[in-house]
């Protein structure tokens, strides 16, 4: 099937993918089914976390941020349901993974190069020269916009993917240190539990760091859509 | 009681665990041998590594397709129906304050008007006291200076014809006495220019 349908081969990230997708789904169909002008609980927390996209969408990006909120709800929540996932024992974090992060980060980017370039036209490009800074400068100013402006998927997709990365192996070496310990006999087995609270704590942290990451993620593509769209 | 929510508390904490732990052995199972040594996410020969681009763009827009079509518009309906059902509420009671202001209002107006006019015939009704009361007053005071002018034309006259008669009994009272007195009848014109005089003298 050649290098195309090999990589078509189907293994837990893709199935993690799926369950995401699933989990986010089954959270707002599941939620909204009472569509209750009195909501109840899951019914409020699936409103809640509408308007949560709904108001950063339209705040940073403006009136037309209401175009891109499916979008930016779409990220957030496959993001948010990818890390939270991974933090299950024998799950897999397809968000640690850096060609996901830059596939994401690209299609942002992407998405905000086409969406200034309908919206600005040529005028994009200007925003390469910062407005009001002396000509004698562009040489240098140029090139260094230009690299701000490249860097954006780079950084975008690196943050995220090595917030995950880090988590995760410090989960490993945390659970590696018990196992060590264990093997030095009855004091090792004592202090062997100090990795297990550590690995407990690191698990609210790794909570608190999904929700921020897929926070951080939607924020960005928010401010450079908005970038996009300013005229 | 602490008993039943205790035992609820169980029962809804196993909806959550059984189905967990169901699902780690099948997760172990999809997931055999998926230790890695190293970082497996940089090695790019590997298939499965780009496999999750292309798998996760399929998924990334099947899920978008999903919820821009049709899970977003189910909130978006609630919310707005519910927006919607918020606004009529508020303007029927907008509206029935609106009533309630003006019967207020009217209620107002009736009372000042009410008491405006009452003031107004208490007034009427005192004014007309004072003016019959004047008029009264006036009419008595009419009749009793009329009583007293006639009274007073009365006193003069019958002073006059006192004092008109008092010459005829002064000469009548002088020729008595001068007969009775001299025993001779005096002339009656001298006795009359006499008295005449004498009254004259004292001014009658």
């Amino acid at each position: 099937m050649g290098v195309i349908g090999e990589s078509l081969r189907f293994s837990q990230s893709p199935m993690m993918m799926i369950v995401a997708a699933i989990l986010v789904l089954a959270f707002l169909y599941v939620g909204m089914r009472p569509a209750a002008v009195v909501p109840g609980r899951l019914q409020a927390a699936a409103e809640i976390c509408y308007d949560f996209i709904h108001n950063m969408a339209v705040d940073t990006i403006g009136p037309e941020g209401r175009a891109f909120f499916p979008f930016v709800f779409t990220l957030f929540f496959f993001i948010l349901a990818g890390n939270y996932l991974g933090l299950l024992p024998f799950s897999f974090a397809f968000t640690s993974h850096i060609a996901v992060t830059l596939a994401l980060a690209l299609m942002v980017f992407c998405l905000s190069i086409i969406v200034s370039l309908k919206v600005q036209g040529a005028r994009f490009f200007a925003h390469f020269m910062p407005a009001g800074a002396p000509k004698a400068l562009a040489p240098l100013l140029i090139p260094i916009e230009i690299l701000s402006f490249l860097s954006r998927p780079v950084s975008l997709s690196i943050r995220l993917f090595a917030n995950m990365v880090a988590g995760h192996v410090m989960f490993d070496m945390f659970a590696a240190f018990t196992i060590m310990l264990a093997g030095l006999g009855f004091f090792g087995d004592i202090i062997a539990v100090g990795p297990v609270v550590i690995n407990i704590a690191l698990m609210a942290l790794e909570l608190l760091v999904g929700a921020l990451q897929a926070y951080v993620f939607a924020i960005l593509t928010c401010i450079y859509l908005r970038e996009a769209v300013a005229h | 009681m602490a008993r039943a929510v205790m035992y609820d508390n169980i029962r809804r904490a196993r909806t959550v665990v059984v189905p967990s732990a169901l699902a780690l052995p099948l997760m172990a199972m999809v997931a055999p041998g998926a230790r890695a040594e190293g970082m497996p996410q940089l090695d790019f020969g590997n298939p499965y590594v780009i496999g999750q681009v292309i798998w996760g763009a399929g998924i990334f827009l099947v899920l978008y397709l999903l919820l821009s079509r049709s899970a977003l518009p189910k909130v978006e309906k609630v919310l707005s129906q519910r927006r919607q059902t918020i606004e009529t509420d508020l303007e029927i009671a907008h509206k029935a304050k609106t009533r309630a202001d003006e019967a207020v209002a009217e209620l107002h107006t009736a009372r000042h008007n009410a008491m405006a006019e009452a003031q107004a015939n208490v007034d009427k009704v005192v004014e007309e006291a004072r003016i019959a009361a004047a008029r009264q007053t006036e009419e008595m005071n009419t009749r009793l200076a009329t009583e007293i002018r006639d009274a007073e034309a009365r006193v003069s006259q019958a002073r006059d014809q006192a004092l008109a008669s008092v010459r005829e009994i002064s000469t009548n009272t002088a020729e008595t006495l001068i007969h009775q007195l001299s025993g001779i009848a005096a002339p009656a014109d001298f006795v009359t220019a006499k008295v005449g005089s004498a009254a004259a003298a004292r001014g009658l």
